[in-house]
């Protein structure tokens, strides 16, 4: 080895160590687990499947999940976007609906004092409780379930914009009065700024929860969607396909909250560190 | 002799709920157009109030402000502030804090082209449009301040009113700022009220000094002319007898006649 490239090889060295010392210690524990969970289910006739069975009973749903035969027969692929289509759409009228009224009770004291009791206790009612009604409202399953998506994301994105806009630094409101900006300017180039850590923190417990809830309206309310495809599974004692379902459910939860939570880092970058 | 800002019988009372607390009584000033004012007393006297009056953020209980003739009661940019925390905002550049007002300021009368150019020659003014791209956090406190000199001067203001703008900086830093401020007074004759509490920096930078009693009810208990010509010069005036003379008399009214006797 020559002097002058020694550096560069012991800095692939260096990233090479700190990459391991992240992604060796999860590896590990997941090899454990699985072990004891193929050691824990591999005697006949125990009630949960071990994971070489999983594999075994789900390759072909693993493998081609773009496959569809109509009805609910369909790969993982299209299950997994109509719950996220639902997600998407009740999601987002969940985001602007919430940053709008979160803004009102930030901002006005008589909003806040009619509307938050009013918050406080319809946040607590669980997502599932809304779905009778809103079957009995909307007659049918689709906008029901985006309702419930809708009404489970919206509290926190509410509570926590409330909070961001009530802490805004008297020192924004005085910048803001001294250049004389209109109230729209102050909504666009102050509020939202400057409560955008806060309304951030917000969407993402949003979307956490709206995931929470597709799961378990789309097993009542049925039709092409990941929570139904659990339950068909679960009725055909189809128990691999469930663990198969679930680690996609997991996966997918984490994307959504590191989604939103790279955009908030990207939207707020300067606010937090100031 | 026209008065270009006046303070006319000012009084200030807070309210809250049965207490009531009277802050400034009878405050009275007027200020020529070019003139340079500090405004010197103890904390808790009620001077950054005054200043809040002045600007508009605060309304006065009694008596009123006078800019050339004409009431003001509310905030505006002919009475840019310089705030003592700087008050930039931090998710926009160095650039955008200061375009932030040009903008308005300038809507109809200055094309985008012009706007920009602007931005730029206030941010020279003050040396920082080496970090135009930067963000607040990113920028020394000194520089900070200097970006917050550059957005009330891009304003145009009447009267540029500063709010202990040196009170949170390190004595070199201030020192170096006082002389940029003193520059760009020189050059710009801007006419100039601040507030601090720095005996030096008041005789230094000011052509009047109206020293505070303590509140409550604070009232202007002196009002000092500073002789000193300009340019001044920091380390000249060390050794000045004049120089000497007016911190003598503003130490003597602070710390003999009117001490800062501390709230029980």
């Amino acid at each position: 080895m020559t002097p002058k490239r020694a550096p560069v090889a012991e800095k692939y060295i260096k990233m090479a160590k700190e990459t391991a010392v992240r992604v060796i210690p999860p590896l590990v524990v997941l090899a454990l687990l699985l072990l004891f969970w193929e050691l824990a289910c591999r005697r006949a006739g125990s009630a949960l499947p071990p994971p070489s069975r999983v594999f075994k009973e789900t390759k072909e749903l693993i493998f081609d999940p773009f496959f569809d035969r109509g009805g609910i027969d369909k790969g993982l692929f299209w299950h997994l976007s109509a719950s996220l289509q639902r997600v998407a759409l009740g999601y987002s009228l969940a985001a602007i609906a919430g940053v709008a009224l979160g803004t009102l009770v930030g901002q006005s004291v008589w909003a806040m004092r009619g509307l938050d009791p009013l918050f406080q206790v319809l946040r607590t009612i669980p997502p599932l409780a809304w779905l009778p009604l809103s079957l009995a409202a909307f007659r049918d399953g689709q906008p029901s379930a985006i309702f419930v998506i809708f009404i489970t994301s919206i509290w926190p994105i509410i509570i926590n914009t409330a909070v961001g806009i009530r802490n805004i630094p008297q020192d924004y409101r005085n910048v803001a009065a001294v250049v004389q900006l209109n109230p729209l300017e102050f909504f666009g180039k102050i509020m939202i700024p400057a409560a955008a850590p806060y309304i951030f923190t917000g969407l993402r417990i949003g979307i956490g929860l709206s995931w929470l809830a597709i799961v378990a309206a789309e097993m009542l309310i049925g039709g092409v969607g990941i929570g139904f495809f659990i339950w068909d599974a679960w009725n055909s004692s189809h128990i691999s396909e469930i663990v198969l379902a679930l680690f996609y459910v997991g996966i997918i939860g984490f994307l959504l909250d590191r989604m939103i939570a790279i955009v908030g880092k990207f939207v707020t970058r300067g606010t937090a560190a100031n | 002799m026209q008065s270009y800002l006046k303070l006319d019988h000012i009084d200030k009372t807070f309210t809250r709920g049965s207490a009531t607390t009277e802050v400034l009584k009878d405050i009275n000033l007027t200020i020529e157009k070019g003139q340079y004012v500090s405004i010197i007393g103890h904390s808790g006297c009620g001077k950054s109030t005054l200043l809040n009056i002045v600007a508009g953020l605060t309304n006065a209980t009694q008596g009123g402000v006078l800019l050339e003739n004409r009431e003001v009661n509310s905030p505006g940019p002919d009475r840019a502030v310089v705030f003592q925390n700087h008050s930039l905002l931090p998710w926009l550049t160095v650039y955008e804090n200061v375009k932030l007002g040009v903008d308005k300021v300038f809507a109809s009368t200055k094309t985008r082209a012009e706007r920009d150019a602007w931005v730029m020659h206030n941010l020279n003014l003050v040396q920082m449009a080496h970090a135009k791209d930067k963000r607040p956090s990113e920028i020394s406190g000194g520089m900070k301040q200097r970006v917050g000199i550059a957005r009330a001067l891009a304003m145009e203001p009447k009267v540029l009113l500063l709010d202990e703008p040196f009170g949170a900086l390190d004595a070199l830093t201030r020192a170096h700022l006082q002389d940029s401020v003193m520059a760009l007074h020189q050059k710009l004759g801007n006419t100039i009220l601040m507030i601090t509490h720095d005996v030096d920096e008041a005789v230094l930078l000011s052509d009047r000094i109206v020293m505070m009693t303590n509140g409550p009810s604070a009232r202007i208990g002196e009002v000092l002319e500073v002789p000193l010509a300009r340019p001044r010069k920091r380390l000249e005036l060390a050794t000045s007898a004049a120089y000497l003379k007016c911190r003598q008399r503003v130490l003597e009214f602070l710390y003999e006649r009117h001490r800062f006797v501390e709230a029980a």
